[in-house]
């Protein structure tokens, strides 16, 4: 019972009590809260085509989430998941257009091959410093993301711009690149399938292999994992590198299955949602996948909320549920060992 | 060349390195108490956009300025309460407040302000009498009031940190809460000032930016100066004059960087990226320790065992 209740009943309670936090917000800045509340709804379940669009907008997060987790799971906190995004997104979308003459599905798997390892590589280097020369992760994770945000920034204005275009993006991805279509007539693309792969994938190596094992005994006490004989550097740059690939993975995913191209400032803070995304699922994979279901809904519907409300309830309110939501769930449950 | 390095890139670096290093300071006073605090950067954001709302509201700059400060307390306030209080992950509450603040910010923009109208900010300081002074006229006549107090804070907070009894308390909370309770300090107290007088600075450096120059708040106007606020402390190994040298360094790299714009450095052509990422870069050297290693206090971010 009780760990049932620490599962389900507490980031579902912990949910609704943010949403209402929200309804709060949007009634005392004089709109009328329910009506508000039902568009939101609507936008995110009810209204036609809702459903895949929340889904689409479920990809990014669940892979963003499980990045997190998966950190957070070995003891580190990865805050650079958005700069390991960006720069696998960048990555794939310079595979999807300069790599010709490859056919379809072997074309696209090479593009989220070389997006996941180069976020990869992106979260060894915080991970390789941490575990080598004790450079706290939280800091370093911070800095590269604002490194990967100019790099990106640069090579995209400066290296690798479509010609044919003014505004900062890369040239389009050759279509043997880009990943299926789910469903005709939404943008849903294979990506979820990819995600949804990638959290069973996770569960299985975390609870049912030594590594995963290894792993989260360092997470539990590295101390007390040292002890026993596992080694504890290889499992913090192994994990965060682990978790960079994911986040790589999230934008060329984000990429070749949505925009087809890769573009300055395209992600609006994937990387920060996967933290509440991966708080609200416990750290656990299909906790995560429950979480970035109910967020990337949640972002879906108040798009629509914005778009019928008068005056208009502006969607970052989605921003302010994620806000409480971490506040409530690091009070309660996300304590800081002694020590 | 010649064009490059005159006395305007120096004003430039100044203003510029204001936010920073005011924010570092409020850095400072919550880590040398024991609490991390990432947050700086959304206390900056909301110190911006309630200072420049209040003065839109109010009619008064200095007015803005004093409610944008208190909106970064209760921020701070909140912070120390979860980290405290219900001693959750300071990193954890830290993302929660930069993910209010850039949430709440832009909700009550798009809400209250279509067309977002100009503030009455607050003016710069003349001191035409300084003008005479070879250099330090050049440098400080005409500027705003945020700079003088950017230039003299860091020896305030120096000389309250080293000089004074609440200050050695501080330092004690931040390198050993449990002996320090043992010796009779109030750690809880000591940190709970701490944090919400941090969140007053980064307020303070926010309110600068919506008040100072343009007197207009943009979205997500902080764009990354409270986090290269925390690598001028880091990178000043948490002290509030190597901190300041830290931030006037990363503003001048920024002031060189606005400046150049395809312009050539020494014959070189430097990409305006490569210097605006220079200060992340040399604060993960400085944290690896790969030139002289930063060495944070004792027990930043730990709590401490059982009540």
């Amino acid at each position: 019972m009780k760990t049932s209740w620490r599962l389900l009943l507490l980031p579902v309670a912990v949910f609704v009590v943010a949403v209402a936090v929200a309804a709060v917000v949007i009634a005392l800045s004089g709109s009328p809260p329910l009506p508000a509340l039902a568009a939101w709804w609507e936008g995110a379940v009810s209204a036609p085509g809702a459903l895949p669009e929340s889904l689409l907008n479920t990809t990014p997060l669940l892979f963003t989430g499980l990045a997190v987790a998966v950190g957070l799971l070995a003891g580190q906190f990865n805050i650079g998941v958005e700069g390991q995004l960006l720069m696998g997104a960048l990555a794939s979308a310079w595979v999807g257009f300069a790599v010709s003459g490859l056919p379809a599905p072997l074309h696209a798997l090479l593009a989220l091959l070389v997006g996941a390892l180069v976020g990869g590589i992106w979260g060894w280097i915080p991970g390789i410093l941490k575990a080598w020369r004790g450079a706290h992760e939280v800091i370093t994770t911070i800095m590269m993301n604002h490194i990967a945000i100019y790099l990106t920034q640069y090579l995209v204005t400066k290296v690798w711009k479509d010609p044919n275009s003014m505004s900062p993006q890369t040239p389009e991805a050759l279509p043997s690149a880009w990943l299926p279509i789910l469903a005709e007539g939404t943008r849903l693309s294979v990506g979820l399938l990819l995600a949804l792969a990638t959290a069973l994938l996770l569960w299985y190596l975390l609870k049912r292999t030594i590594w995963g094992y290894e792993l989260r005994a360092v997470g539990a006490n590295a101390e007390a994992a040292r002890a026993a004989g596992v080694r504890v550097s290889r499992m913090i740059w192994g994990s965060m590198a682990l978790s960079g690939a994911i986040g790589g993975l999230a934008g060329a995913v984000e990429v070749l299955g949505v925009h087809h191209r890769y573009y300055d400032q395209f992600s609006p803070g994937y990387g920060f949602d996967g933290i509440a995304v991966a708080l609200l699922g416990n750290n656990h994979p299909l906790g995560v996948v429950f979480a970035a279901l109910v967020f990337g809904a949640m972002k879906n519907g108040a798009v629509y909320m914005q778009s019928v409300t008068v005056p208009a309830v502006p969607r970052e309110i989605t921003t302010v549920v994620q806000a409480v939501v971490i506040f409530f769930l690091a009070a309660i449950r996300f304590q800081r060992r002694a020590g | 060349m010649g064009e490059v390095f005159d006395i305007e890139l120096f004003r430039s670096a100044l203003r510029l390195a204001t936010p920073l290093a005011l924010a570092a300071m409020g850095g400072i006073l919550s880590e040398r108490s024991g609490v991390v605090n990432i947050g700086l950067e959304g206390q900056m954001l909301m110190g911006a956009f309630v200072g420049w709302a209040a003065a839109v509201a109010l009619g008064s700059g200095w007015l803005g300025v004093l409610c944008g400060v208190a909106a970064g307390m209760l921020l701070g306030f909140l912070h120390a309460l979860l980290t405290q209080r219900f001693r959750a992950d300071h990193v954890v509450s830290g993302m929660a407040v930069n993910l209010l603040s850039a949430g709440l910010t832009v909700f009550l923009l798009r809400r209250f302000f279509e067309r977002p109208p100009g503030a009455s900010g607050v003016p710069n300081w003349g001191l035409e009498w300084l003008q005479p002074i070879p250099l330090l006229g050049g440098l400080l006549s005409n500027q705003s009031p945020f700079v003088m107090l950017m230039l003299i804070l860091p020896f305030a907070l120096h000389a309250l940190l080293y000089h004074t009894v609440w200050g050695l308390r501080v330092r004690a909370a931040g390198e050993s809460a449990r002996k320090s309770r043992l010796a009779g300090i109030g750690v809880v107290a000591i940190r709970y000032r701490c944090v919400m007088l941090s969140g007053a600075l980064a307020a303070l450096a926010g309110t600068y930016l919506s008040l100072s120059q343009l007197n207009v708040f943009t979205e997500g106007m902080s764009a990354g100066k409270g986090f290269i606020a925390l690598a001028a402390v880091i990178f000043g190994r948490w002290t509030p004059l190597g901190a300041t040298a830290a931030a006037l360094g990363f503003g001048f790299l920024d002031a060189l960087q606005q400046r150049l714009q395809g312009e050539t450095l020494f014959g070189v052509r430097v990409p305006s990226e490569v210097l605006l990422s220079l200060p992340y870069l040399l604060t993960i050297v400085a944290l690896a320790g790969l030139v002289g290693r930063s060495i944070p206090p004792q027990d930043l971010g730990k709590q401490e065992e059982g009540e």
